[in-house]
């Protein structure tokens, strides 16, 4: 195993200016690599911009969308000017032509968790965004039918959130037997 | 199957059931298939005007106990006559928690938990699992342990398209198919018995490696099974490809265009069925499937015989790469030989102290894995598995997060099946082959 170098190329920019003068940037979001995987950073507000540029750019598919809770994990490496927040989503895009990866990673903030959905964009992401729904509690402005999809409908909380204990919940058949 | 006489009367799902016609505007419903379709406003208000008023249709339900169902998937279709209009599959009864136990789970434990996700394909989730963690580790496997995993994948690549086989006759009807199909599924599954010690769930791909070299007398084991399938394979072409009643359940039925399937993010058959060469193996390599030779099936109809077809294909194609791997394969170790990765070997512990402390932490502790993000893709038989895993440099998970192929291809459902008779609907869930485990995880 080596040591774990730097992987944010904007970070070590500024170590070595003459190599890379100015952070990275794609549609105006700056851009970072972890393992050599290119990841994008917009914001809530322009992340809809960034993905529409992305698009454009040749990546048509939506591979996978979800969702991080960094409650417990809040200083964590993010480029200069993007304050962390309590969740972010994880949209990861596939080029076919370039077979390219990009992953766009938004912040959303614990008090407003929501996002414009970006199912006009990919219709893919109908169930995806369903499941960070249920399974974080972040909504998708725009989203056909955001309801629970994993969970029993008439469930309470977020499983997911890193405040919702595993085996907290007792189990909920009937006539099962009592807690040894 | 029960009909719905009122909406949320016999169920308890509430906003998760389908919305019936009435509370429906004519926009909304035609937002399902309009942002799929790509079509202008104009078009999509002709096409509902052509809907059906509500008192001409029937909402009813279908599964979760329906055999056809592959388990556990429940739908609820919109039916005037016999013709499905709307499709909205629910799932979620098989939903565990998996992501969330990873949380608790070592990286070493984290096999165990996602074997049993798409469990018709074990491999390929503990193949993408223990690759996330190895990019993470930034550590490269030994080449005999990729080649023995470039194996294993491909056999297990044959035994899930041969269940696939079994059970889409089933569906049919054509029931010795279905006999034909497990046979042959259990002289794949006893090779991967012999090498791992398990038929299913073998947690035998690990992160640095494989569990333990291939066992003496396994060219035997895999020259058996590779005697036994191609001459069973044309029997398949006998039994089925020829075959008049076959042909006509599957041929034209369940149509979807690349450019649905593209937008719907399909992937695996069903994208290929449509005639997208997309394979992760040759157009992304992973292991060492740039040096191998094979081919990409493609289909021309996006129908449920092009997905048969493709599917019967990639297993001789498969047993193609199998016979390559044979040839080839490497000699050396078969798992990275760093002690903070991989326990030593049991000889070693009684007589090395440091073994012994090694083989304790990593049973005990695990190993730490540094901070960061991945996300790392292959191809299983259903289509693109990923893994997006995260690190807070501790050693478990912070997060892990399975794309799995079935969830995201089951919205290409509602789209297959819409205009098609309901009797085509088992045909049609049976070509997508789902596997709800990895669905609800």
């Amino acid at each position: 195993m080596t040591d774990a170098r730097t992987d944010d190329r904007g970070a070590a920019a500024d170590v070595n200016p003459e190599r890379q003068p100015e952070p990275e940037q794609v549609h105006g979001a700056p851009v970072t690599w972890s393992r050599g995987q290119r990841v994008v950073h917009p914001t809530g507000a322009t992340y809809l911009d960034v993905i529409r540029g992305l698009i454009d750019d040749g990546f048509h598919v939506c591979v996978d969308l979800t969702a991080v809770d960094y409650l417990t994990a809040a200083g964590r490496a993010l480029p200069d000017g993007v304050a962390p927040e309590r969740f972010e989503v994880v949209v990861n895009l596939l080029s076919m032509q370039r077979r390219e990866r990009v992953r766009v990673r938004v912040q959303v903030p614990e008090d407003d968790a929501s996002l414009p959905s970006l199912f006009d964009l990919f219709p893919g992401t109908e169930a995806p965004e369903r499941e960070v729904f249920d399974m974080f509690g972040i909504s998708f402005e725009g989203h056909p039918d955001l309801t629970r999809i994993l969970m029993p409908e008439d469930w309470i909380g977020h499983p997911l959130r890193k405040d919702y204990d595993i085996g907290r919940i007792p189990v909920q058949f009937k006539g099962a037997p009592e807690a040894r | 199957m029960t009909v719905v006489h009122e909406p949320h009367a016999d169920t308890s799902e509430g906003a998760q059931e389908m919305v019936p016609r009435s509370q429906l505007g004519a926009a909304e419903l035609m937002r399902e298939l309009g942002s799929v379709l790509r079509l202008s406003e104009a078009e999509a208000a002709a096409a509902a005007e052509e809907e059906p008023g509500e008192d001409q249709t029937m909402l009813i339900n279908m599964g979760p106990q329906h055999p056809s169902t592959h388990g556990v998937l429940r739908l609820m279709l919109e039916l005037q006559g016999e013709t499905v209009l709307r499709t909205k599959p629910i799932v979620g009864y098989l939903h565990t928690g998996m992501e969330k136990t990873a949380e608790s789970l070592t990286f070493l434990q984290g096999g165990t938990n996602v074997t049993r996700m798409d469990y018709a394909s074990p491999l390929f989730n503990e193949l993408v699992f223990s690759t996330a963690v190895e990019t993470l580790l930034e550590i490269e496997v030994p080449e005999r342990a990729v080649w023995i995993r470039m194996l294993l994948s491909e056999m297990n690549r044959v035994s899930s398209h041969l269940l696939f086989m079994a059970t889409n006759g089933m569906d049919i009807g054509a029931v010795s198919m279905m006999l034909f199909g497990w046979r042959d599924r259990e002289e794949a599954l006893r090779f991967l018995e012999q090498v791992t010690g398990l038929r299913m769930n073998h947690n035998f791909i690990r992160p640095g490696g494989v569990a333990a070299d291939l066992p003496d007398g396994w060219r035997d084991g895999l020259a058996r099974a590779l005697d036994l399938l191609p001459d069973h394979l044309e029997e398949y072409d006998t039994l089925l490809t020829g075959q008049p009643i076959y042909r006509e359940r599957l041929q034209g039925v369940g149509i979807i265009t690349a450019q649905e399937a593209l937008a719907l993010g399909a992937t695996g058959p069903i994208l290929r069925s449509t005639g997208v060469p997309w394979d992760l193996r040759r157009d992304l390599p992973y292991l060492a499937y740039d040096q191998v030779e094979f081919d990409v099936i493609v289909g021309t109809y996006g129908d449920c015989f092009d997905r048969y077809a493709i599917r019967l294909n990639e297993i001789r194609e498969s047993m193609g790469i199998i016979r390559q791997i044979v040839d080839r394969m490497p000699r050396g170790d078969y798992r990275i030989q760093d002690k903070k990765v991989t326990p030593p070997p049991r000889a070693r512990i009684d007589e090395s102290m440091e073994a012994l402390i090694h083989h304790f932490k990593i049973f005990t502790e695990g190993f730490k894995v540094p901070e960061g993000e991945v996300y790392v893709a292959v191809e299983s038989p259903r289509g693109e598995l990923g893994c997006y895993l995260v690190s807070d440099g501790s050693s478990t998970p912070y997060r892990m997060h399975i794309r799995p192929p079935s969830f995201v291809n089951l919205q290409c459902l509602p789209h297959m099946m819409r205009g098609g008779l309901m009797a085509d609907g088992v045909a049609v869930i049976s070509s997508v082959d789902p596997i709800m485990g990895e669905v609800d995880r």
